[in-house]
C-alpha cells in the first residue's frame, strides 16, 4: 500500500487563457477512494481527463504508477472511466457494452460474456443483458457503466459524477453501493464530485479544488474540522467567518472559522466555563428546520452568525427574532485560516 | 378582432384543423391523388390496334414488364444505381467525416461550401459540362493523353458491357456523372450522422482500449449507418428516376426514366409508363424494409 496509483507533478493544462488546472501537485495511493471536491470549472474534471489520458497537460508531469503518462492515449492506460452521461453505446445490448473492454482484447467470447454477465451480478443487473440502453432507467444505466468500467479491472477507475443525473434517493442507496464496491474490489477510486456530502461520505481523503488549485488535501474529518481556507470552510458544510473583535482578541486580526452547530446559545446573564468564548448578540431570524433550528444572530460588532441549534425534545427553547441571546463556543472549535490563497 | 381571437382560444383543435388544411390537401390531393392515379392507370392498357387506353382493370400491362428488353432496361437502371450509391457512399464517407471532425470553423464552413457549391448551378448545365470534359476531345482525355494513359483508358474502354468509343458515350461516363451529381446528397446526411455521434462514446471506447481503427468500426460506422441509409436512399431512388444524364452522357441503351418519358409521349403508352414508374417505387419499398429489418433505424 506505500505506492502510488496516480502522481500529478506541478501538472498545468490552459485553454486559451484559462488556467483549468494551475500547477497542481498530488498523490493518490493504491487502492484509495480519492475525491475532487470542487465548484464547477475548479478544474477537478480537467484533472481527471488527464488522468484518463484525453487531455494532456501543457507543463509538468502526469504518472500512472511509477510511469510518466504525458502522452500515453487513453487506450493504452490500464485507466476506466465511468461517464458523468454513462457514454454507453446505444447500438450495443448491455451484455456487448460490458463486454466491450473484453471484446477489445480479443477475449474468446464465451468467456467474455461469461464475464460480462458476472459484473452485470456484481451491480444487480444480471436479468438486463439482453436489453439496449435506450430500455433502462437512469440508475439501472448507471450501474452498467460502472459495470463496463470495472470488469477489466483496471488498475485505477475514475468516476466523473457519477450520480449527478439521479434522484436524491437512488443517490443515496448509490453512495452506500459504491463504496461497498471499492472495498470489495480493492481498486483505486478516483471520484469527481460538486457535491460535499458525497465527497464526505464516501472519500478517504478529498482534494478541494478552487480556480485550478488544491485549496486543500486531506481526510474527510480534516477537511471539515480543520479547513485551511474561507473557500473550503465555506465549500465544505456551512461555516461562520469571524473577523471582527474576535478576531482580533484571538487571532491578532486573522480570519477564523466556527461550525453553525459547535455554538451553544444561553439566555442572557449565563455565564460561560472556562474555555469557552462568549459574545452578547440578538437573533435576527429563526428557520425551523425539523431536526434543527437555523438561527441567524447579529453580534455587537455587526457580525452576522449562523446557529444551528439540535431539537432535542419538542419543548427545546425556541428562542425568539429580536432577543437577546449570549452564545457560547469552544475556543478550540475556532480555527484560523489562511489568507490570500 | 378580439372576439376571433378568444373563439380560436376555446377552441383550439379547430385552430389546429385550419392550419394543416391547406398542406393536408396539397399532400392528399395533390400528392396522393396524382399517386393513385398512375396506380390506377397502370393497371389498364394500350390496345395495340386502336391504340387507345383500355379502362379496365387488369395486369396485362405489368405483365409487359416482363418481357426481355423491359427486364434489360429495368436491370440496368437498377444496377446502375446500385453502384453508384454503393462509390457514392465509398467516396463519401471520408469526405464526410473530414467536415464532420475538422474543429476549425472556416475549414469547416469551406469544406461545407465545397460540398454545397455544385447545387448553386443548374444540374442540366452540369451534365453538359462533364459531357464536355468526358469527350473524345474533352479536357479529362487531353490529362490522359498528356500523362501518356491512353492505353490504360483504351482497355478500360474496350471491356464489354461498361465500356464504347470514349468515355462520353459509355456506361463508364454515365456512371461517373451519376456519381458526381449524387455525391452532396450522399455527404451530408453521412456527416450529419457522424457529428451527431456524442464525443463521449468515441472517448468511452479509446477509454476502454480501443484504437482508433477499432473505435471507428465498432462505434463509428455501426452508428453512421442511419447516415449512409439516408444517403443511399437519395443517390438510389433519384438514379433510378432520372432519365437526362443517360441520355446525354452514355450509349443509346435506356433507363426506367427515359423509357417512361417516351412510353407516355410519343407512344403515348400511359399504362405502360405508370407501370414503369411503379418499379422503382417498389424497389425503393423492398429497400427500406431490409434495410429496416437489418436494423438501419435501430440507432436513430
Amino acid at each position: 500500500m506505500n505506492t502510488n496509483a496516480v502522481t500529478f507533478e506541478n501538472v498545468s493544462r490552459h485553454f486559451g487563457k484559462v488556467k483549468a488546472v494551475d500547477s497542481v501537485n498530488f498523490e493518490v495511493k493504491d487502492g484509495e477512494f480519492f475525491t475532487f471536491l470542487g465548484p464547477s470549472g475548479s478544474g477537478k474534471t480537467t484533472c481527471l481527463r488527464l488522468i484518463a489520458g484525453f487531455e494532456q497537460p501543457d507543463s509538468g508531469t502526469v504518472y500512472i504508477g511509477n510511469q510518466a503518462a504525458n502522452t500515453l492515449p487513453p487506450y493504452e492506460r490500464d485507466v476506466h472511466t465511468v461517464f458523468q452521461d454513462y457514454a454507453l453505446f446505444p447500438h450495443m445490448t448491455v451484455l456487448d457494452n460490458v463486454a466491450y473492454s473484453m471484446m477489445v482484447k480479443k477475449i474468446p467470447k464465451v468467456e467474455r460474456q461469461r464475464k460480462a454477465q458476472e459484473a452485470l451480478e456484481l451491480v444487480r443487473l444480471s436479468e438486463m443483458g439482453n436489453r439496449r440502453p435506450s430500455q433502462l432507467s437512469g440508475g439501472q444505466r448507471q450501474r452498467v457503466a460502472l459495470a463496463r468500467a470495472l470488469v477489466g479491472r483496471p488498475k485505477i477507475l475514475l468516476l466523473d459524477e457519477p450520480l449527478g443525473a439521479l434522484d436524491l434517493k437512488l443517490r443515496e442507496q448509490m453512495q452506500v453501493e459504491l463504496k461497498a464496491l471499492q472495498t470489495q474490489v480493492g481498486i483505486t477510486f478516483i471520484y469527481v464530485t460538486h457535491d460535499q456530502e458525497e465527497a464526505l461520505s464516501m472519500s478517504d481523503r478529498i482534494a478541494v479544488f478552487n480556480h485550478g488549485k488544491i485549496e486543500q488535501l486531506d481526510t474527510p474529518g480534516n477537511i471539515y474540522e480543520y479547513p485551511k481556507t474561507a473557500f473550503v470552510a465555506g465549500f465544505v458544510g456551512t461555516s461562520n467567518l469571524l473577523q471582527g473583535d474576535i478576531a482580533k482578541q484571538f487571532a491578532k486580526g486573522q480570519p477564523l472559522q466556527i461550525r453553525p452547530e459547535r455554538i451553544r446559545i444561553l439566555p442572557t446573564g449565563a455565564t460561560s466555563k472556562a474555555g469557552e468564548v462568549s459574545v452578547t448578540g440578538k437573533v435576527e431570524e429563526a428557520v425551523y428546520l425539523g431536526m434543527q433550528t437555523r438561527y441567524r444572530i447579529r453580534l455587537a460588532d455587526n457580525t452576522l452568525l449562523t446557529v444551528s441549534s439540535q431539537n432535542q425534545s419538542s419543548e427545546a427553547a425556541l428562542w425568539p427574532v429580536g432577543e437577546e441571546v449570549v452564545l457560547c463556543w469552544l475556543e478550540r472549535d475556532m480555527h484560523i485560516l489562511e489568507t490570500g490563497v | 378582432m378580439r372576439g376571433l381571437s378568444n373563439f380560436f382560444y376555446r377552441h383550439p383543435a379547430l385552430g389546429v384543423f385550419l392550419l394543416l388544411l391547406p398542406p393536408l390537401l396539397w399532400l392528399g390531393v395533390v400528392y396522393l391523388g396524382s399517386l393513385f392515379a398512375l396506380l390506377l392507370q397502370s393497371f389498364f392498357r394500350l390496345d395495340d390496334f386502336t391504340g387507345q387506353v383500355v379502362k379496365e382493370f387488369g395486369f396485362s400491362t405489368y405483365r409487359q414488364l416482363f418481357t426481355p428488353a423491359n427486364l434489360d432496361v429495368i436491370g440496368r437502371t437498377v444496377g446502375m444505381a446500385g453502384i453508384v450509391t454503393l462509390a457514392s457512399a465509398i467516396i463519401a464517407y471520408p469526405i464526410a467525416f473530414a467536415m464532420a471532425k475538422t474543429a476549425n470553423p472556416i475549414w469547416r464552413s469551406a469544406l461545407y461550401l465545397l460540398v454545397l457549391m455544385p447545387l448553386w448551378s443548374s444540374y442540366v448545365v452540369r451534365v453538359y459540362a462533364w459531357k464536355l470534359i468526358l469527350a473524345k476531345e474533352g479536357a479529362l482525355n487531353w490529362v490522359i493523353t498528356q500523362l501518356q494513359l491512353n492505353g490504360l483508358l483504351n482497355a478500360f474502354l474496350s471491356l464489354p458491357g461498361v465500356g464504347g468509343s470514349s468515355l462520353s458515350v459509355s456506361p463508364i461516363g454515365t456512371f461517373l456523372v451519376f456519381l458526381y451529381i449524387w455525391l452532396p446528397y450522399m455527404i451530408l446526411p453521412i456527416a450529419a450522422a457522424i457529428e451527431r455521434i456524442p464525443k463521449t462514446l468515441l472517448e468511452a471506447s479509446s477509454d476502454l482500449g480501443g484504437k482508433p481503427n477499432l473505435t471507428f468500426w465498432r462505434v463509428i460506422l455501426p452508428l453512421t449507418i442511419p447516415g449512409i441509409v439516408a444517403g443511399s436512399i437519395f443517390t438510389f431512388s433519384l438514379t433510378l428516376g432520372d432519365y437526362i444524364i443517360p441520355g446525354v452522357v452514355g450509349n443509346s441503351k435506356p433507363f426506367i426514366g427515359q423509357v417512361v418519358l417516351i412510353q407516355q409521349g410519343t407512344a403515348g403508352n400511359i399504362p405502360l409508363a405508370a407501370a414503369f414508374t411503379v418499379v422503382p417505387v417498389v424497389i425503393m419499398a423492398i429497400y427500406l424494409t431490409i434495410a429496416r429489418r437489418l436494423g438501419a433505424f435501430d440507432a436513430l
